[in-house]
């Protein structure tokens, strides 16, 4: 029987000695040639479910199965399928790029013959061939992950697993990865699992999102499933005065209901309203703001009604949590 | 060539070039046991006119002691590479290939060893150069290389165990010098018979380091000493396989996948 590229997980779960349910209990399905965006702050889970799929850790409970096999019986099969790049690009300091793609041709059993065409290949299609000779350890943020996406491909996975791959890089090195992945999943026909905390990434690349909290999936879809669940857009007005402040939330609060936002004084706009109302009465009734901007709902906005929190907010939640830990 | 050769011969293949890029690595081990060997043979020259003393120059006599000195280096260094791979999570894109546990543990080992070879050479060149006559031959040198190789593959393999079982490179560090304990607690400068302090003595020949130290200098000063053959080469064996042992289990916990 041909495997599929397909990634399908019902109620894993993963418990760590002494700790937290990571992952608890989640069901997901990813179809061949999909890409998947695993989406969530800092410590939901995200990690844990990729080291699970990845074959890295067995589940506690559940069953898991990439390209057609089991992760805790086919541990052999799976690794001989997938490509990963886990969060930290654990590169060697001091092998070259070119040194870690023969390593990584060798290991997964690339036919002698192809090994040096093929990291040739590679490191055009990631930008590195003027830097391939020299040490990892003078490369770049950008460059290391690159190089860890090539590592990935070197023998041409059918599912590819990226935990947080563009974590910590510049706007720049972040399109050139989003752009590869497309390419990948264009040309190839890679099933891409990608996990993430930027919510810009799981709109431009993903076809489909999963938000995981807790260690729950706390909602899936499209982004633009999500994001139509929301419904209703939101209107954002800036005070000219930290002063005017409440007089402008209570005077928006006539619209919509308010949302929680440090910058600027927010509403969801109720049905049937737009932007134009809300000017004409602004107008009307004099309040003085710098700007009044419409926005249609986000991923974030998505995983504010399904959590009560923000993204950005959960993740300092996550890194408060972790350090009283450490304190302890 | 099957694919574990294949596989031990890559990870073999970045262990040299790894430490042929860390000029820290490869200095120490050379050039810290030779110049101990250089400082002893200076200031105990006086010991080769003990009555019963094995032979007249103290530097055939010392040259035995860098061989088993620079396997003490490997041990480290070995350990602390491979905790660095453990701390990096290169471990980690290792267990992600086809590599067989055992064939990542032979390959790293397979580095250490021909890293201990060229030590061992090292050692040859310099007691040659230095006038060391070696009583059992061209034979005997070959038997030093073999012996110095194993002994880089057991010490390599204790190495191995204490960085899987600990994945710390600082650990490994603050164990060498239980190890050197163990070589300043042995024969290195005085044959066993001439050991004056009873507790030494006794420490000594309980010490398997004696024998191993014994074994090289037997090949040097003495010739063809089965005796002593056989029980540097027995020591190094037995220690080789209980490491071995104890770091492909520890890999195997290490290296948790399905």
């Amino acid at each position: 029987m041909e495997p599929s590229n397909g990634i399908e997980v019902e109620g894993l779960v993963r418990e760590y000695k002494k700790g937290p349910r990571a992952v608890d209990g989640i069901d997901l399905s990813v179809a061949p040639g999909e890409i998947y965006g695993f989406l969530g702050p800092n410590g939901a889970g995200k990690s844990t479910t990729v080291h699970v799929l990845t074959t890295l850790l067995p589940p506690t409970a559940g069953t898991a199965l990439v390209a057609g096999y089991d992760v805790v019986k086919d541990g052999p099969k799976i690794r001989g399928l997938i490509g990963v790049a886990l969060q930290e690009a654990a590169l060697d300091p001091l092998l070259t790029a070119r040194d870690h793609l023969r390593l990584q041709a060798t290991l997964q059993s690339v036919p002698k013959a192809e090994r040096s065409a093929r990291a040739e290949e590679l490191l055009h299609r990631v930008g590195l061939v003027d830097d391939a000779d020299r040490k990892v350890s003078g490369y770049s943020g950008g460059m290391k992950r690159r190089l860890d996406l090539a590592l990935a491909l070197v023998h041409s996975p059918r599912i590819l697993f990226l935990d947080e791959p563009t974590t910590g890089l510049d706007p720049q090195s972040r399109t050139d990865i989003w752009n590869e992945v497309a390419l990948m999943r264009r040309e190839a026909g890679v099933t891409v699992f990608l996990t993430t905390q930027y919510l810009e990434e799981a709109d431009v690349l993903a076809d489909r999102v999963g938000i995981i909290d807790s260690g729950k999936i706390v909602a899936e879809g499209t982004p633009a499933e999500l994001k139509a669940e929301i419904g209703r857009p939101s209107v954002h007005a800036i005070p000219r005065s930290e002063d005017d402040r409440p007089k402008i939330a209570d005077f928006l609060a006539q619209f919509g209901e308010p949302l929680a936002s440090t910058r600027d004084v927010a509403v969801r706009l109720r049905d049937g309203l737009g932007l134009t109302d809300i000017v004409r009465a602004v107008d009307a009734n004099g309040v003085d703001v710098v700007d009044l901007e419409l926005r249609a709902p986000t991923l974030d906005d998505v995983f504010l009604a399904k959590t009560g929190r923000t993204l950005e907010g959960a993740a300092e939640e996550a890194q408060t949590t972790g350090q009283e830990k450490r304190q302890r | 060539m099957s694919t574990t050769t294949t596989q031990v011969g890559a990870i073999a293949r970045r262990s040299v070039v790894r430490t042929s890029r860390q000029p820290a690595s490869i200095i120490p081990p050379l050039v810290f046991p030779v110049a101990l060997m250089a400082v002893n043979a200076g200031g105990l020259r006086s010991s080769t006119d003990l009555p019963g003393f094995p032979t007249d120059s103290f530097l055939a006599f010392a040259l035995a002691v860098p061989f088993i000195q620079g396997a003490l280096f490997s041990t480290m260094n070995a350990g602390t590479e491979i905790a660095r791979d453990v701390q990096t999570g290169f471990i980690n894109r290792l267990s992600l290939t086809a590599l067989r546990d055992w064939a990542l543990l032979t390959g790293q080992l397979a580095g250490i060893v021909v890293l201990g070879v060229v030590q061992v050479v090292f050692y040859l060149v310099v007691g040659l150069t230095a006038g060391v006559r070696f009583e059992s031959g061209p034979a005997g040198i070959a038997v030093l290389l073999v012996y110095g190789a194993v002994v880089a593959l057991a010490f390599g393999a204790l190495g191995a165990w204490l960085a899987y079982r600990t994945g710390s490179g600082e650990t490994i560090q603050a164990l060498f010098p239980v190890l050197f304990v163990f070589l300043f607690i042995s024969s290195m400068n005085a044959p066993r018979n001439l050991i004056g302090v009873d507790w030494f003595r006794i420490a000594a020949t309980l010490n398997p380091v004696s024998y191993m130290i014994e074994c090289v200098r037997s090949l040097i000063i003495t010739g063809w000493d089965w005796q002593a053959l056989a029980l540097g080469f027995g020591f190094v064996i037995v220690l080789g396989v209980i490491s071995f042992a104890l770091a492909s289990r520890a890999l195997r916990t290490r290296m948790t996948r399905t």
